[in-house]
């Protein structure tokens, strides 16, 4: 059983928030969602969520007790302890023999002894690792994480990866927005967001063999409006140039060069559309 | 600091709310307050009653006015007149002498009565003799403290949660919109409850005020009284994004109460262009009946009108307040996120 999303559009007022996104969700993956700031991918998510912001389209989603989900706000309620935060969830959702499946997903998390602490007093990583404890308390078939890691230590960020790939491997669909290019390379399909938009979607290595043109490496760009820092050196995008193997381009490299190509054709559609 | 100074003016700016409240209120006060905030009473409704009740009218100070002359009634329908607010001041004229019964719980009104008493009456005052502030004020500061447990505490509550986004969290849990609306609300229903109990009781024990009136009553009142400042609380936090400026509009709520209640100053002594205000608050009219109830005894049929005021207002604020709380704060979830959302929107 697979969730879809088809032809998603939402509007703000005058801002196109989402705009004809498709979306397959399967259970056993990780989807990651990425994209720069107010790309769309919150609306995304809390749209997939089950929240009624008023979207249009065709959306196939589980029922609200199938679905986990951590919003980017923070997910916990900062006046409950650790464990009236479980146990809130675990009365919402009606769960039955909830106690030994909490404590576990608070081992794996290291919030195993935190169960008195007021969620709210702790850490940045630990409210985020317990928002993440909550959305799977329930085995959810759909856990939606909202940059779950964004501004985690890296020992956390690994516990909060270790309890993702578990749902996963458990087998819940994960849709993930995500800010670290390198775990979104772990997951098994990417939606790529610009302006709610879908810039590329697919497999990691499938968007990175779809770039048009060449990246070179350089000690010093020769056109910085095509060109980003990696490392101590610069790559270059050439939109005209013959793709050539002896570059090796990561996912950054292909969601900045695709970033790019969809400015340069909004700029010429303005050219061509003077107001 | 020109660098500090410009960008205070700039934050001030877009804080429209502190701006009305920096330039707008202290006018509005000041010009509301002036006319509420006066001690002399120049209007005490008045009753005669007796034999010599028609002659003794053209003899009064015209502080009093009669609004009942009764040549056939005695003290005890005086009484009864006081103690259903029908009257503040009674005259009794009858064969066998002359006596003036002052209803004590309206203080700066019998005050100003006693400055008046007739030549040959003999004041008396019933149910405060010693005109005692803190009888008065009791039944009123349960009021008072209920308002304020209602609409800031209540309030605040709701907004942090909007504030934290857990508000979101809650509209994608299993939970329907009236397990939230409720849940939310319950616990400060109790709580008030609580304070209302825990106040009165402190009241009666420790200013010895005493409880005159029907029980069933009072817990009516109560009640009502707490279900509108509920809804107070809960539209306060409809319109605030965050916890000061709740605060902010609890505020602005709660100063026109005390003072144009009639909890501090008669509403008889405020002249007429604020004195209406007064009887669109709910303070008002819990004032009425709790004094009524504690001090005098009043009779539960004549309190029906406050109560029914009350009543009006509960279902008007809860419900408004509701409404846009489900309306406006609650996010919603999609009907069935398992069919098409408006598919044919896409494809037009």
């Amino acid at each position: 059983m697979s969730w879809t999303v088809k032809n998603l559009s939402l509007r703000f007022g005058d801002v196109n928030a989402l705009t004809n996104v498709n979306m397959t969700i399967t259970p056993g993956n990780i989807h990651a969602v990425i994209g720069g700031d107010g790309a769309g991918k919150s609306t995304l998510l809390k749209v997939l969520a089950g929240l009624d912001l008023h979207q249009t389209g065709q959306i196939h989603l589980p029922t609200p007790e199938n679905i986990g989900f951590v919003p980017a706000s923070g997910g916990i309620f900062g006046d409950l302890s650790v464990e009236e935060n479980m146990e809130f969830v675990a009365q919402a959702y009606r769960l039955k023999n909830w106690k030994p499946r909490a404590k576990m997903l608070l081992k794996h998390c290291a919030l195993d002894s935190f169960g008195d602490r007021i969620s709210g007093q702790m850490s940045g990583g630990e409210r985020r690792k317990l928002a993440g404890s909550m959305a799977l308390l329930p085995k959810p078939g759909l856990v939606i994480l909202d940059e779950v890691t964004t501004g985690v230590d890296p020992v956390s960020r690994m516990e909060l990866w270790r309890l993702i790939t578990r749902a996963a491997s458990d087998g819940a669909a994960v849709v993930a927005a995500m800010t670290y290019l390198d775990e979104a390379e772990r997951s098994a399909t990417i939606l790529l967001l610009h302006n709610g938009h879908v810039l590329a979607s697919g497999r990691p290595q499938d968007i990175v063999a779809a770039i048009q043109g060449s990246i070179i490496t350089q000690d010093t760009p020769t056109n910085r409006s095509l060109a980003w820092r990696r490392g101590r050196q610069w790559q270059q995008w050439d939109p005209n140039g013959t793709p050539d193997n002896t570059t090796s381009i990561t996912l950054e490299d292909a969601a900045i060069v695709l970033e790019l190509a969809q400015e340069r054709a909004e700029e010429r559609t303005q050219e061509g559309n003077p107001a | 600091m020109q660098a500090m100074i410009v960008k205070e003016f700039r934050q001030m700016r877009r804080d429209r709310r502190t701006v009305a409240l920096m330039a707008g209120l202290p006018l509005l006060l000041l010009i509301v307050f002036g006319y509420a905030a006066r001690f002399d009473v120049t209007e005490i409704d008045t009753a005669l009653l007796g034999p010599g009740a028609v002659e003794m009218a053209t003899t009064l100070d015209p502080v009093f006015n009669v609004v009942t002359v009764n040549e056939l009634a005695g003290a005890d329908v005086g009484q009864d007149l006081l103690r259903n607010s029908e009257a503040g001041v009674v005259f009794v004229h009858t064969d066998s002498g002359q006596s003036m019964l002052i209803d004590g719980t309206e203080l700066f009104m019998a005050q100003s009565a006693l400055r008046r008493v007739p030549p040959g009456f003999q004041p008396n005052l019933l149910f405060n003799p010693n005109l005692d502030t803190a009888k008065v004020m009791v039944p009123a500061l349960i009021g008072l403290v209920l308002l304020f447990i209602g609409t800031v505490i209540t309030s605040l509550g709701v907004v942090r949660e909007r504030e934290q986004g857990t508000l979101e969290q809650l509209a994608v849990m299993p939970l329907r919109a009236v397990d939230v609306i409720v849940g939310k609300i319950a616990p400060y229903f109790v709580v008030a409850l609580l304070d209302i109990t825990i106040v009165t009781l402190a009241g009666l024990w420790l200013f010895d005020v005493p409880f005159k009136g029907s029980f069933p009553m009072f817990a009516l009142f109560s009640l009502t009284f707490i279900f509108v400042v509920l809804g107070l609380g809960v539209a306060i936090s409809t319109v605030s994004k965050s916890q000061s400026e709740a605060i902010q509009l609890a505020i602005m709520l709660l100063l026109p109460q005390i003072m144009l209640s009639g909890m501090i100053f008669p509403l008889e002594s405020m002249s007429a262009e604020v004195r209406w205000i007064g009887y669109f608050l709910p303070l008002t009219w819990f004032v009425i009946g709790a004094r009524g109830i504690l001090l005098k005894g009043t009779d539960p049929a004549t309190l029906l009108f406050p109560l029914g005021i009350l009543v009006l207002m509960a279902i008007v604020v809860f419900g408004i307040a509701v409404f846009r709380f489900h309306r406006d704060i609650a996010p919603k979830r999609s009907s069935n996120p398992t069919s098409p959302v408006s598919a044919a929107a896409v494809e037009s």
